[in-house]
This record gives structure tokens, C-alpha cells and sequence, in this order.
């Protein structure tokens, strides 16, 4: 997939350990979310869940959680999907990325161990290799009964679709924000510190009802909820 | 091991240290730090060029630079914006600076205070 390869153009890491400076971002949005308000009714009344964060670390996410005595996981697979270690090729050559090492590398959790799992917009900008495995793992960590909310747009607005954060702020209100920079740096054999910078991640494909709906099919059950800005909100119940 | 100006004992950034790493003064680590850290009582900040890779036990911890390992302080973390963690967090108070880079668990346990 050029996608692929195209990332790896702008991401880079070295093996030696890298120097990240995570995304820079400036544009914040507000949005009203019915799944998170449907969602949040199960923190708000529940004590200790166990929470999974798979967008960007958010302080804004990780402060709403404990403050109220949940425990919260953060873990930022898109960025770990940009991991140079991660490139093999398949039986036609084309460069792929490593399902396998990528799952031992990421989501290394107990069975059933989270009550909620934030996906966010994760499957829309997920190298395509990785989307299924991903969505298998997250099933198993899932405890039954527990709930997952990922985001999907509904139709592909090109190079432009821009991939946000997303803070919570409010039982049913997220702060989207735009990733505009990221710059990552490594040293090389000399000491010298090489920086690479990207404008970003690029949505790879746009999922129907149906793409969706076969995404999930070990989930108990699914619930969409469509948005006014051609995002379609999706809740889904292990 | 330097002095810091402040005081505070420091590994500077070409010191490399792999074992056990224990003391009864703060710390401030700049250098690279393999193994595990032990500062009950007392506070460790991981400056921008450090690099460590171990267990951390202390009364509070300041992460500018990368660390691996879990983080288990008594008081505060906090994690600045140039912090890379790989690790689980254990603590009563803490602050994430935006840009922050975290990979694990965050576990706030509170202790009543009369």
C-alpha cells in the first residue's frame, strides 16, 4: 500500500531510542457526542473502570478519568503504526506493515481487562493491514458487556480530512483538535540529531454501514449515530 | 556524580549508569540510567537529555526527557512536554503537560488528609 510507504517518508524513528515531540496542534473544535454521552452515563455511575485511551496522550482525558477514580490507559497506536521496525513485505513484495510484530509490540493487556475502550477516528487513518488485527485485539481486552466508541467519517473529503485529537470536556462534549505538525528527531551514527516533519496523518479509506458492521461481528452489538459534520459515531458492546 | 549548583546531586548527560540507583537527596538525572531508582522521600527529575530505563520509587518525579520503566511516587509526577514515558504511573497527584508523551496506566491513589 503507498500509504505505507508514504509514512514512513515522514515518520522515522531510530532503534536507539527516539526523541518525539509529539504533535504540535493549534485548532480546537467543539462537538457534541451522542456516544460519549452514552458512554459517560456508565462512568458516571460506575467506581474503578478501567479505561483505554487509544488517541494521543491527553492530560485533558487522563484528568477527567482519575479525577473521578477510574483508572486510565493511554496508548497512541497511530504513531506506533509509523515504527520503521514495523515494514516486511508480502508474498507480491508490496510493502506491508508487520501485523503480528505490531500486536506484540502494542496492546499487550490480560483478557477482559478494560471497561471502556476510546478508538476515536483510529480505524479511518490505520494503515489497512493493521484495521482487522487491531479490531481483534481490542475485542479480547474488551471485558464482556464493556463498550468501545470509534469514529468514522462518512464520506472521504481527500487529503483535507484532517485527523484530530479528541479531549473530553463534558459528559457529552469533545474538544477536536487538528494535527497540524508532528516532528520527530533521532540521532544518527555521528551524534547529529536528524528531525523529519509531517503535516499529519491521512484518512485511508472511508467504511459504509456495512464495512462497519463486519469490523465489529464478534461484538455483542452495534449502535451508529450520525453527526452533522459528516462524522458517524459508532458504540459498540462486547 | 556532579553536585548541581542547586544542590541537587546530578548524573550528568555522558554519565551512563546500569544497576541499582538508591539515596536519601534528590536527584536529577540528565544522563542515561539503566536498572532501578529508589529515592523514598525524595523527589527524581529525568532532565531533557536523560534517558532511563528503570523502575522508579520516589516521593515525586519530574520526567523531561525518556523514560521506560514504571513510576511509583508517593507525592507528584509530572510529566513535561518534552516527556517520553513508556511505563505505568502510580501516585497521588499529576500533571501532563500538553505534548506530553505517555504509553501505560495512570493510577491515582489518594490518602486522606485531616
Amino acid at each position: 500500500m503507498s500509504s505505507v510507504s508514504q509514512n514512513f517518508m515522514k515518520f522515522f524513528r531510530g532503534s536507539s531510542g527516539p526523541e518525539v515531540t509529539p504533535a504540535q496542534s493549534s485548532q480546537k473544535l467543539t462537538r457534541r457526542s451522542s456516544g460519549l454521552a452514552e458512554l459517560s452515563r456508565s462512568w458516571e455511575s460506575a467506581e474503578g473502570l478501567c479505561i483505554l485511551d487509544l488517541g494521543s496522550t491527553s492530560p485533558t482525558n487522563i484528568r477527567h478519568f482519575t479525577e473521578r477514580g477510574h483508572k486510565i490507559y493511554s496508548e497512541d497506536l497511530l504513531t506506533a503504526s509509523t515504527d520503521p521496525d514495523l515494514l516486511t513485505k508480502d508474498e507480491q513484495g508490496n510493502t506491508v506493515l508487520d501485523s503480528r510484530k505490531f500486536l506484540t509490540d502494542n496492546l499487550v493487556y490480560p483478557a477482559a481487562q478494560f471497561d471502556v475502550i476510546f478508538c476515536w477516528n483510529l480505524p479511518d487513518y490505520l494503515d489497512e493491514s493493521l484495521v482487522k488485527p487491531v479490531v481483534g485485539r481490542l475485542w479480547s481486552v474488551l471485558k464482556p458487556g464493556g463498550m468501545l466508541l470509534a469514529f468514522f467519517h462518512t464520506r472521504d473529503a481527500g487529503p483535507d480530512s484532517p485527523c484530530h485529537r479528541f479531549h473530553i470536556i463534558g459528559g457529552d462534549v469533545l474538544e477536536m483538535q487538528k494535527i497540524e505538525l508532528r516532528r520527530e528527531s533521532r540521532r544518527g551514527p555521528t551524534g547529529a540529531v536528524h528531525t523529519a516533519v509531517s503535516d499529519g496523518f491521512q484518512l485511508q479509506r472511508v467504511f459504509n454501514n456495512r464495512h462497519i458492521e463486519n469490523l465489529f461481528r464478534d461484538f455483542a452489538s452495534i449502535k451508529f449515530f450520525l453527526a452533522r459534520d459528516s462524522i458517524r459515531e459508532v458504540l459498540v458492546v462486547r | 556524580m556532579s553536585t548541581a549548583p542547586s544542590g541537587l546531586a546530578q548524573i550528568g548527560k555522558s554519565v551512563v549508569i546500569k544497576g541499582e540507583l538508591s539515596g536519601s537527596e534528590d536527584l536529577y538525572v540528565d544522563g542515561q540510567v539503566d536498572g532501578s531508582i529508589a529515592l523514598k522521600g525524595n523527589s527524581l527529575t529525568v532532565g531533557p537529555n536523560g534517558q532511563v530505563k528503570a523502575s522508579v520509587d520516589a516521593k515525586g518525579v519530574v520526567v523531561q526527557g525518556k523514560l521506560d520503566g514504571n513510576i511509583q511516587a508517593s507525592d507528584r509526577v509530572e510529566l513535561r512536554k518534552s516527556a517520553v514515558v513508556n511505563g505505568d504511573i502510580s501516585t497521588q497527584r499529576i500533571s501532563i503537560e500538553e505534548g506530553a508523551f505517555l504509553k501505560g496506566k495512570v493510577d491515582i491513589h489518594r490518602t486522606d488528609t485531616k
